[in-house]
């Protein structure tokens, strides 16, 4: 029997998620849509009496306070366009689920439940604009289906799987047939790659079966092998001359930096799923950043809520389980003011992009009760078919379970969390290949939908598990699933699973998809025989579900799995870990000075600075941040929007992770993907720059501060791509050995590439983000960049050189940009940076904000609205530098900073000998005055500047 | 006499269960945490505590509606239980998503767990802006009778909630909430002033914020007290000028009202 239950608003009480529904129609344009109902669908499945339905309607599914039920359907309204959105079968409905459990606990027998909403368009609708409102804002149909009549599922079928090994002949196919095969079977690996595995089945003298290919195939995927990286590289000039040869670039770029910086406090770093540095006596602190851009280019809201999902399972999944403390986000998307018509087929619209990917992040974020303190958002056209989604968390373990551990011979092995379905199939292998227009529905299968509360469960068990000392390894299901997770625990010592017991949403899957399957929310312990009863009960009290799939420990470190008893697959580990043929990777840069045109000279530059505050990357991401919270957890010291108001902009996010404690950890970010077209190398620098730049602003401690890198690429099989791709990791070096600040993880995401139908490629632009942890000593010295009092003096610290390629300034006055990018100076940035930090640690300094996009210009206007008070400057006469790059320029290593009088002189002693002008005065005039040698440039009272700042994503 | 002791009740997606504990030994209680499938294996150990404190966080991901899949869970099984311990001189907090669960299961505004009465009341509903939100808000503390609470004080919290619009059924619940001393805290502004959006973040009828049961001993409240309990935690304390945590205030008075 199905009950379908319909519930909507009565009508005295408005219907919030409707007139949001109806604000999205008028963005699009669509004026004769005059209003919108919804309604929450929920079907009940089961052997209920009708009295039963209507209970749970009455007690459990309707607010009787603002909303009324109705059983059945409500019919064809007679003043709307009806449009009815449902979930899939089998696409993962939390709701469902929980209710479901409800109508247990009321003793009633349930055996299935779906959802779906209803929508109702009001005024003189088409039905081409009710087709358009349906696809464009109101369903994805890769997990949903759309009807535009009253519809109620059927039961569903149990779908059944015939089991049948399937076996893959390969010993005897020629190139073309192995590519063929590769790309038949969205394998994405190379001829060389291809070889290899035929030469391995070869000598085993057998064919291939197909989760052996599989396997492999994830294993060597760049996903997670990340090949370029590992690559020998021939770099060459524009004349096709070899300028350079490295082996190994991970080895002697990234990972090299670490290794000879040799910090103590470096204590688990690129071994595990995130890099540990050390926090205190008895902590330590891990730190992950990763993407999740082509599920998110799909299905934003899905890609993006599992891209916070996965990375929050990466620190959990590091030493012996660390507990998440705080998340970060940095997302670039194409232009949200583009016209509808503009955007390309097979991609969604840039403002949908951004609302259901901050909505995805938001919901798996705030529901697992990890606090979002950082990010960043920017916007470039070629980011349309390819946006970009870095997450990133905190986590903090006990110093003593801080290392990377491996299996014992004969521990159990424990898959925990969420069920295996047939989602996220190819998840690895189809993120290491390009984009086309078709993806949209040839990969939606690679989706992954979230469930953050499984995952908050188990993180709650795990970390009980931990504390009783009960598993000796432990690491998460990402991307390759199971196969990912035991084939890299197992490396060693190989193991043993029997795919036939691991649960299932459904029925139906085969053994090959069970075992590649992406399914999120899934970690994978290493429990000793005499734990194992121990560890499940852990699991059970709190309902989380924990089955032995197999044992860790097979003679000659052999991989084997079975279904049913029977051998579906055997491998040699040291073939799937070590059997990928190094490549070497063709390489082509050589920068020609471009000089930048010259700005026009103008009289006064206020309305300049108004259009830079204005401009996208700049603007407030207020709209964004607060539907974050930020401050769960309790640990919050220095939060992202700072002020009088509690709307400024902060630098960096200071967290205490240890609540008895006043020790800090500052998180940071920076990245300038505007410079990365133009200067690759000195692109990287002024990324490191910037992170370090806003930790050192609100207190961090330059000399405990490790970082992370994240490339994001275009596909590096083309050698120009491969170019600036090795100048950005030589610069990552360079930073990394001359700001003293070891990498302690990384990871990359190539081949973000999008084909159009038309056949054009668009690489997005070359996109490094940089990442910084920062432990601190005492949270309750740090300092936030908002003005504070009048009569305070403002010092600018660190060189202006004049060069203003890549600036903002040239991007607001529309002048295409040359090369001449601002030459980083680590060595003289260090200093600075160390010097500052002394500084506000003896606390002399009230605030101070790191100058970046925008310049000085912009930061005294952001410090001075920021804490409602006026700031009067003069450019420093002695400077060479024209005015505008005085105002505008763009260097690195560069802050503003307020200092009372009293502190005044002790400042000037601590900086004495650095490159440091005093500009002028905070004031209580209310407005933003700068003055050149001649004539006043600037002249804005600070309401205009913020409004400037705050229109743009004023949604 | 003892340490008085403190239960926090946390279940799938609670998520402020650490902070809160940390809050209440901070003034004074022996605190504990608990997952309420130990609470349903054993009613009986709530008679130990003195003081429940259901926390913030999305307790079953706010399936359905925020607060109702564990509210339906006290209905079903805690029922005799928690009433007991509310009729006893006890002490019941609820924090964001834990004033969501107690209106759903009629602790409050009526101190009383009964399946066919929770919830017609009084709702929380979705915010006027449609979507979460995190800021600090002021508000007034007004009622005389509410334990946890100074009355005439302004204090200033943060808010971190989708579900907080306060709706009563109709004028009369109203109307009796207002005479019985009932509403515990109102949005104001900095000065005490009433005002619109974001002065009231949420669209909450009579800018409530906070209300308590009639005899002033359960109280629930969207702002999150226990974010609040060290100077560092305010939004501005790097401009100088905040004295003391006021969220430390109610874990304060709780303890008083019951050493």
């Amino acid at each position: 029997m199905i009950y379908r239950v319909e519930i909507r608003s009565k009508e005295n009480f408005g219907d919030p998620h409707a007139d949001m529904i109806h604000h999205q129609i008028g963005e699009l344009g669509m004026e004769s849509v005059t209003g919108v109902r919804s309604a929450r669908l929920f079907f009940l499945i089961g052997q209920l009496s009708a009295d039963d339905a209507a209970r749970i309607a009455d007690e459990l599914l309707t607010d009787p306070v603002i909303e009324e039920y109705h059983i059945g359907s409500s019919g064809d309204p007679s003043d709307a366009a009806l449009i009815e959105v449902h979930l899939k079968a089998g696409v993962m409905d939390p709701v469902a689920a929980s209710a479901e459990k409800a109508i247990t606990d009321m003793g009633l027998p349930i055996e299935g439940l779906r959802t779906g909403r209803r929508y109702e368009l009001l005024g003189d609708v088409s039905d081409a604009q009710k087709q358009k409102v349906a696809v464009k804002l109101l369903a994805n149909a890769v997990i949903e289906d759309l009807y535009f009549e009253d519809h109620t599922p059927a039961e569903t079928t149990e779908h059944t799987y015939d089991f049948q090994v399937i076996e893959v002949p390969i010993r005897d196919l020629d190139d073309e047939a192995l590519m063929k095969l590769s790309t038949d079977g969205d394998m994405f690996l190379n001829i060389t790659e291809m070889k290899a595995i035929q030469d391995y089945f070869k000598s085993l003298g057998r064919e291939a079966r197909d989760v052996e290919l599989e396997m492999i195939a994830q294993t060597w995927s760049e996903h997670c092998g990340h090949k370029t990286f590992r690559s020998d590289v021939v770099v060459r000039n524009n004349a096709g001359e070899v300028v350079e040869e490295i082996p190994n670039m991970l080895k002697n770029t990234v990972f090299g930096s670490t290794k000879e910086l040799d910090k103590s406090w470096c204590l688990n770093v690129f071994e595990d799923n995130a890099g540990v540095i050390e926090f205190d006596d008895e902590h330590a602190v891990c730190f992950k950043v990763e993407t999740h851009n082509h599920p998110s280019a799909i299905e934003p809201y899905g890609g993006a809520a599992t891209g916070i999902g996965g990375v929050v399972r990466d620190p959990m999944g590091t030493g012996l389980g660390a507990r998440p403390v705080a998340n970060t986000d940095i997302f670039c998307f194409g232009p949200t003011d583009m016209p509808l018509d503009d955007v390309p087929k097979g991609v969604l619209h840039p403002r949908r992009v951004m609302r259901r990917v901050v909505a995805g992040v938001r919901d798996y974020g705030n529901r697992m009760g990890i606090p979002t303190v950082n990010g960043a958002v920017y916007f470039d056209e070629r980011y349309l078919g390819n946006p970009l989604v870095y997450c990133g968390t905190v986590g903090m373990l006990p110093a003593d379970k801080c290392t990377k551990r491996q299996p014992a011979q004969g521990d159990a092995i424990i898959c925990v969390g969420g069920r295996t379905g047939r989602d996220g199939i190819h998840g690895a292998t189809f993120s290491s290949g390009e984009l086309t227009h078709s993806h949209e529905t040839e990969f939606s299968h690679a989706v992954q939908i979230g469930n953050a509360i499984t995952e908050k469960k188990v993180l709650d068990t795990i970390i009980q598990a931990r504390d009783l000392d009960l598993f000796t390894a432990i690491t998460d299901c990402g991307a390759g699933g199971l196969s990912s997770a035991v084939g890299e625990m197992g490396e060693l010592i190989g193991a043993q699973v029997n795919v036939d017991s691991i649960p299932l949403k459904y029925a139906g899957l085969t053994y090959a998809e069970t075992w590649i399957s992406e399914a999120q929310e899934r970690m994978v312990l290493s429990v000793p025989q005499e734990n194992v009863e121990r560890v499940l009960k852990i699991f059970a009290d709190e309902d989380v579900e924990a089955v032995v799939i197999g044992t860790f420990g097979v003679e000659n470190r052999k991989l084997r799995l079975h279904y049913d008893g029977v051998e579906v697959l055997e491998l040699d580990m040291e073939f799937l870990h070590d059997g990928l043929p190094r490549p070497t990777k063709e390489a082509v840069y050589e920068k020609v000075e471009t000089p930048s045109p010259k700005p026009p000279q103008r009289g006064d530059y206020t309305q300049t600075l108004l259009n830079i505050l204005a401009s996208p990357n700049v603007a407030s991401k207020e709209w964004i941040i607060r539907q974050y919270d930020h401050e769960v957890q309790g640990g919050s010291v220095i939060k992202p929007l700072v002020g009088v108001t509690e709307d400024g902009p902060g630098d960096a996010a200071v967290v205490r992770p240890v609540l008895e404690s006043d020790k800090g950890v500052v998180i940071a970010c920076g990245m300038n993907p505007h410079l990365g077209d133009l200067d690759p190398y000195q692109s990287a620098l002024h990324a490191v720059d910037e992170a370090l730049r806003n930790s050192t602003a609100v207190g961090g401690n330059l000399e405990r501060t490790a970082i992370l890198d994240n490339f994001c690429w275009g596909n590096c099989n083309k050698p120009d791509r491969m170019g600036t791709f090795v100048q950005a990791a030589k610069a990552c070096y360079e930073a990394a050995m001359t700001y003293q600040t070891p990498f302690v993880s990384g990871k990359d995401s190539l081949n973000n590439e999008f084909q159009t139908d038309t056949g054009e490629t668009i690489a997005i632009p070359a996109t490094l983000l940089i990442s910084s942890m920062s432990v601190i000593d005492d949270a309750s010295k740090c300092i936030t960049a908002d003005a504070k009092e009048a009569g305070n003096s403002m010092f600018l610290l660190g060189v202006t050189e004049g060069k203003l390629g890549g600036s903002h300034y040239l991007l607001a006055e529309g002048i295409e940009s040359g090369n001449d990018v601002p030459v980083v100076n680590p060595a003289a940035n260090r200093t600075l940076m160390l010097t500052l930090q002394k500084a506000i640690e003896a606390q002399t300094v009230r605030s101070c904000h790191d100058l970046s996009e925008g310049g000085l210009a912009v930061a005294a206007a952001e410090m001075a609205f920021s804490g409602g008070m006026g700031v009067d400057l003069t450019l420093d006469g002695d400077s060479t530098v024209n005015e505008q790059a005085m105002l505008f320029g763009e260097d690195a290593g560069r802050f503003l900073v307020e200092v009372t009088p009293e502190n005044r002189e002790s400042f000037m002693q601590i900086t004495d000998g650095l490159p440091v002008a005093e500009l002028g005065q905070v004031t209580d005039t209310g407005r933003v005055v700068i003055k050149g040698a001649q004539s006043t440039l600037i002249d804005t009272p600070i309401e205009a500047a913020k409004a400037a700042w705050q229109g743009t994503f004023d949604w | 006499m003892a340490t008085p002791k403190a239960l926090v009740l946390r279940t799938a997606g609670t998520n402020c269960d650490r902070e809160t504990e940390y809050a209440l030994t901070q003034a004074g209680f022996e605190a504990e945490r608990i997952h309420v499938a130990r609470l349903i294996e054993n009613p009986a150990a709530i008679a130990d505590f003195q003081f429940m404190v259901i926390p913030g966080g999305f307790s079953y991901g706010d399936d359905v509606a925020a607060g109702k899949i564990l509210a339906n869970q006290i209905l079903h099984h805690l029922g005799d239980a928690v009433n007991a311990f509310v009729s006893a001189d006890k002490l019941v907090l609820g924090i964001c998503n834990g004033f969501q669960v107690m209106i759903k299961a009629g602790l409050l505004p009526s101190a009383k767990v009964s399946p066919e009465e929770a919830g017609r009341d009084a709702t929380l509903a979705w915010n006027d802006c449609g979507k979460f939100e995190d800021r600090w808000v002021h508000l007034s503390c007004d009622s005389e009778k509410c334990v946890f609470l100074p009355k005439g004080e302004i204090i200033a919290l943060p808010i971190a909630h989708g579900e907080g619009k306060f709706v009563p059924r109709d004028d009369t619940v109203m109307q009796r909430l207002q005479e019985s001393d009932q509403i515990a805290l109102r949005y104001v502004d900095a000065d005490g002033n009433k005002g619109g959006y974001p002065i009231n973040p949420n669209g909450s009828t009579d800018d409530i914020a906070g209300i308590c049961d009639p005899s002033g001993r359960l109280m629930g409240l969207m702002p999150h007290p226990e974010r609040f309990i060290k100077v560092t935690h305010h939004p501005q304390w790097t401009r100088g000028g905040i004295q003391k945590a006021d969220g430390m205030i109610m874990f304060q008075r709780a303890f008083d009202y019951l050493k």
